[in-house]
């Protein structure tokens, strides 16, 4: 590997899968096989085409994935739709890992976690969850609740069903914005879903997804009676070094790319309202 | 005390440049200078600052990162990191002189940036005292001595010739070849010189900012501000204050195809342009009040909160000088630091 | 004159016919002034300025500020009111919701020009008949106020305004070309090698501070090519070394027609590139090929760029000369 930050190194597409009409997830290799580097789930990575540019994403494949990494991405600018059209073998760069992690080896040990997921928010969270799922004997019970706009919108349905369903300890709440043909599941927004599954009080909170819906959702925790202190979220901002020092990505003194993206909500409190 | 006179000055110049390139200020016209490598005959001028800050040293405007070809489908990167020669800087003042551990602390914090560190350790700094500061110089609220610049060697202007002192081992090695050009003096002159310096200082209009009003842990008070929309109603969003500005270091990563290759290069930014923080899903700046609190928040509330409540400010004045507008941070630390009562 | 645009403009805010004045107010050393929006008499009592260093055009504020509700007083210099006629014309600004009064203008000093004198330090200044006395750190000066003009009012164009609802002072007149082109006539004498190299060494200064364009009333985009990742142009600083060069050829093509020379471009440039040259350049080759024309003299008529008639100069002609 690279020792300077900055540069990147290239990496080959193994596999391409569209998730939904707008998310695909890339796995990645080296061209020796096996991961580009590390990481500790919520971590990020930078990956560029070059001659395009390069953007933060989410990790989200598990530290527990040995042989590989993945990623996420929703089709929504320049850069992801010139990733959408790529196909297995071809290559791009990456450079990472970036951030601070959700504290798995720390705070959610021991814990029953609850996760909380709207749309392509499933992806940083999925990271987590597979380690959680792998390492089934350091965690509580695990709740997952995942809404999108349809059912073809459910990111990781495939595995969701075969893998998450039927995880020891796990349960899966999924929901879709507006009824279908084909659906019978739950029907309504990921907020009043929550609030509706009344979860118990004594369980740790992961909640990622757009910033109404996690608005929403921390309202509906609180009026509950879940504390700041419980909730965890990653946040996205424009970032282009992600090392701290670009100086774009910052709430108040903090960087997200540096002393996020993963914050606790008590943290963010204390941050001006600008993200 | 080493004391080197004005009409040596040439010759010393033309035996520092032996050993590494030496830059200098020039007058490009009357009242305006810039940085120039110095060549024989080379006229330096006695203005008190360039137009652009002494950063360009060691944060240029624009820098290659890394290079991209792509061959048989294969991406081959290419790092275009090599060893600087080394080079001295001559004639930077106090302020400028101090931009220096502002920009340390950014780019020498974990990970360092290591094409920065690589200039930083080759670049010697020849520092200079001030005699003539202008209206818009307001270093002495930030703690800065305009008398004693830091650097590695310093010059101390009696007028007629220099005090020089070395800081640094650094300075000391390039300093003890050159001695022979200087006479010996005695160092009573220099602090007559530094005296001197000190009372035009003692005079200067904005030496009294509300300096106390900011700093690390005041972002509720300051972020919500109403002052901000007042304040920044008449910026016209440009990066001229961010770009004439020593200690403003944000930058944007880019990609260019010069047909052979990718190059990806850095450059700067400004958190004043109004895609600074855009993302393809909004953004979180979406007026020029946004933009304009976080350049002075920046400065004056963030960067002492992560740095031991050192400002991002050094009082240079250059922001003053060259605002379209003349909307800069003595104005908002003195509209931020009225007291509430005194409205 | 400044009290009396303060009394004119208590009136119109307490008779209701507008609710904000858009004008200058001081700053800390006499020559920094800052455009700004005052909303009532004592802020106006307090702040607002004119004088000789009121040479911000607010003009293009009023874009922002027309958009708004209410109506908004706008004093407007000569050159103010032709930019203001043009982003009529434009169809940039509600006219309805401007009350334009039009000030008279001496010309504008320019503090560079001051500094560039050898003159450093200054923390005040007074008009004096003919001169600006400066008080300085080091002592008081004195400069003859033409000498501390602007170029852009050295040359000054028109004393007139070609638009306004109200006139404060006596209406002046427009003033011969002959000098504003003595700069361009230089330029186009030179060799186009002689020619390549002044602009080379002018633009190579340039920061791609923006400045010039975001201060420019002919530059309203909302998203302009330099800025739009899709457009291809996009970049913040010189990936190559023509760049520079190149975002001030493209600019200065693309308000050909539509400058109406106010000069803000010079002033804001923090390197003193004379760019407004390229500009004039550009309507002194207007005037010649499809017959006088001034950007900003009503907000009806097309400029000639965008209008067609059968006598305009063939493209041949211009090609011709393109190449002299």
């Amino acid at each position: 590997m690279n020792s300077e930050t900055l540069i990147p190194h290239a990496v080959v597409v193994d596999e391409v899968r569209a998730d939904t009409p707008d998310v695909k997830t890339f796995r990645i290799l080296t061209r020796e096989g096996g991961k580009p580097f590390d990481h500790i789930p919520g971590q990020c990575a930078m990956i560029s085409v070059p001659g395009v540019g390069e953007g933060m994403f989410s990790i989200t494949s598990s530290p527990t994935d040995e042989a590989y990494m993945e990623f996420s991405i929703k089709k929504c600018g320049h850069l992801t739709n010139w990733l959408h059209a790529l196909e297995p073998g071809m290559e791009v760069t990456v450079r990472g890992p970036y951030g601070r992690p959700f504290p798995v080896e720390d705070e959610l040990r021991g814990k029953d976690l609850l996760f909380i997921a709207g749309g392509i928010g499933l992806a940083p969270l999925r990271s987590v969850i597979r380690y959680v799922r792998d390492r089934r004997e350091n965690y509580g019970d695990v709740q997952i609740v995942y809404g999108a706009r349809s059912k073809e919108d459910l990111v990781d349905y495939e595995e969701i069903l075969t893998e998450w369903m039927s995880a020891p300890g796990f349960t899966v709440n999924l929901t879709i914005d507006r009824a279908e043909e084909g659906w019978d599941g739950h029907v309504g927004f990921v907020p009043n879903y929550v609030t509706e599954l009344n979860p118990d009080l004594a369980k740790t909170v992961l909640v990622c997804g757009p910033p109404i819906m996690i608005k929403f959702t921390v309202k509906g925790l609180s009026d509950l009676g879940f504390k700041p202190e419980q909730i965890y979220t990653t946040m996205e901002l424009r970032m282009k070094c992600g090392v701290g020092k670009c100086g774009r990505c910052n709430i108040g003194s903090k960087y997200v790319c540096k002393d996020g993206p993963v914050f606790r909500f008590d943290e963010l409190g204390e941050l001006p309202d600008e993200y | 005390m080493l004391y080197l006179k004005a009409e040596k000055l040439d010759a010393f110049l033309a035996r520092a440049a032996e050993t590494r390139k030496l830059y200098v200020p020039v007058d490009s016209e009357p009242g305006r200078s810039s940085y120039r490598e110095w060549t024989p005959g080379t006229a330096v001028s006695r203005g008190l600052h360039t137009t652009r800050s002494a950063k360009d040293f060691f944060f240029p405007q624009t820098e290659n990162l890394a290079g991209f070809r792509v061959e048989d489908k294969k991406i081959r990167v290419i790092d275009p990191r090599a060893e600087t020669e080394d080079f001295a800087v001559f004639g930077v003042r106090a302020c400028d002189a101090r931009s220096f551990g502002i920009l340390d602390k950014v780019f020498l914090a974990d990970p360092v940036d290591t094409y920065y560190e690589n200039r930083r350790r080759h670049g010697l700094i020849l520092s200079m005292s001030c005699r003539r500061p202008a209206e818009t110089c307001f270093c002495k609220n930030f703690g800065i001595d305009a008398a004693e610049p830091e650097g590695d060697v310093r010059f101390t202007d009696d007028g007629d010739g220099w005090y020089l002192e070395a800081l640094t081992e650094a300075g000391k090695a390039f300093l003890d070849p050159l001695a022979d050009l200087c006479e010996d003096r005695d160092p009573a002159g220099a602090e007559a010189a530094k005296e001197k310096t000190r009372e035009i200082v003692d005079r200067l209009p904005l030496n009294d900012l509300p300096v106390g009003k900011f700093g690390g842990g005041k972002t509720k008070e300051l972020f919500d501000r109403p002052e901000w929309a007042e304040l920044s109603e008449a910026c016209i969003g440009c990066g001229t204050c961010t770009f004439v500005c020593p200690t403003c270091q944000c930058y944007d990563i880019r990609d260019f195809d010069t047909g052979r290759e990718i190059r990806r290069f850095r450059c700067w930014d400004s958190c004043m342009y109004s895609d600074f923080t855009k993302m393809a899903g909004g953004n979180p700046r979406l007026t020029q009040k946004e933009r304009f609190r976080q350049r002075f928040m920046h400065k004056l509330v963030y960067f002492p909160e992560n740095n031991g409540g050192e400002f991002g400010c050094v009082g240079c004045g250059r922001c003053l000088a060259s605002c379209p507008i003349h909307m800069h941070i003595v104005k908002v630390m003195k509209r931020l630091g009225e007291d509430e009562n005194e409205q | 004159m400044r009290n009396k645009l303060v009394e004119r403009a208590k009136e119109l805010l307490a008779d209701g016919t507008v609710t904000r004045v858009i004008g200058w107010k001081r700053g800390e050393f006499s020559y920094d002034v800052t455009p700004a929006v005052f909303e009532t008499a004592e802020e106006l009592e307090k702040d607002f300025v004119y004088d000789g260093f009121c040479g911000a055009n607010v003009s293009k504020y009023l874009i922002r500020e027309s958009a708004k509700e209410g109506k908004i007083l706008a004093f407007l210099k000569p050159c103010d009111a032709f930019s203001f006629n043009q982003l009529l014309a434009e169809h940039r600004i509600r006219r309805e919701n401007v009350y334009a009064v039009g000030i008279p203008c001496e010309g504008m000093a320019d503090i560079g020009k001051i500094r560039s004198a050898g003159i450093d330090g200054v923390t005040g200044i007074r008009e004096e008949g003919e001169e600006f006395v400066l008080s300085t750190l080091y002592g008081e000066e004195r400069i003859a106020k033409k000498d501390a003009l602007a170029e852009r009012c050295l040359v000054c164009k028109s004393k007139r305004h070609p638009v306004y609802d109200e006139l404060i002072g006596e209406e002046g007149e427009d003033l011969p070309d002959d000098a504003r082109f003595e700069a361009v006539d230089k330029l186009e004498k030179m060799t186009a090698e002689e020619r390549f190299q002044f602009w080379r060494g002018e633009l190579s200064r340039c920061i791609r501070c923006n400045a010039c364009r975001n201060v420019c009333p002919a530059c309203t985009c909302e998203n302009c090519v330099f800025d739009n990742p899709d457009s291809g142009l996009s970049q913040k600083a010189a990936a190559d070394p023509f760049e520079e060069s190149m975002y001030h050829i493209i600019r200065a093509f693309h308000v050909a027609g539509r400058c109406t020379d106010c000069g803000e471009c010079s002033r804001v440039c923090p390197e003193n590139i004379p760019l407004h040259l390229l500009n004039r350049k550009f309507i002194k080759d207007i005037d010649e090929l499809y017959g006088a024309y001034r950007a900003g003299e009503n907000a009806e008529n097309k400029n000639p760029l965008v209008s067609f008639r059968e006598e305009d100069a063939e493209p041949s002609v211009v090609h011709e000369r393109g190449r002299a």
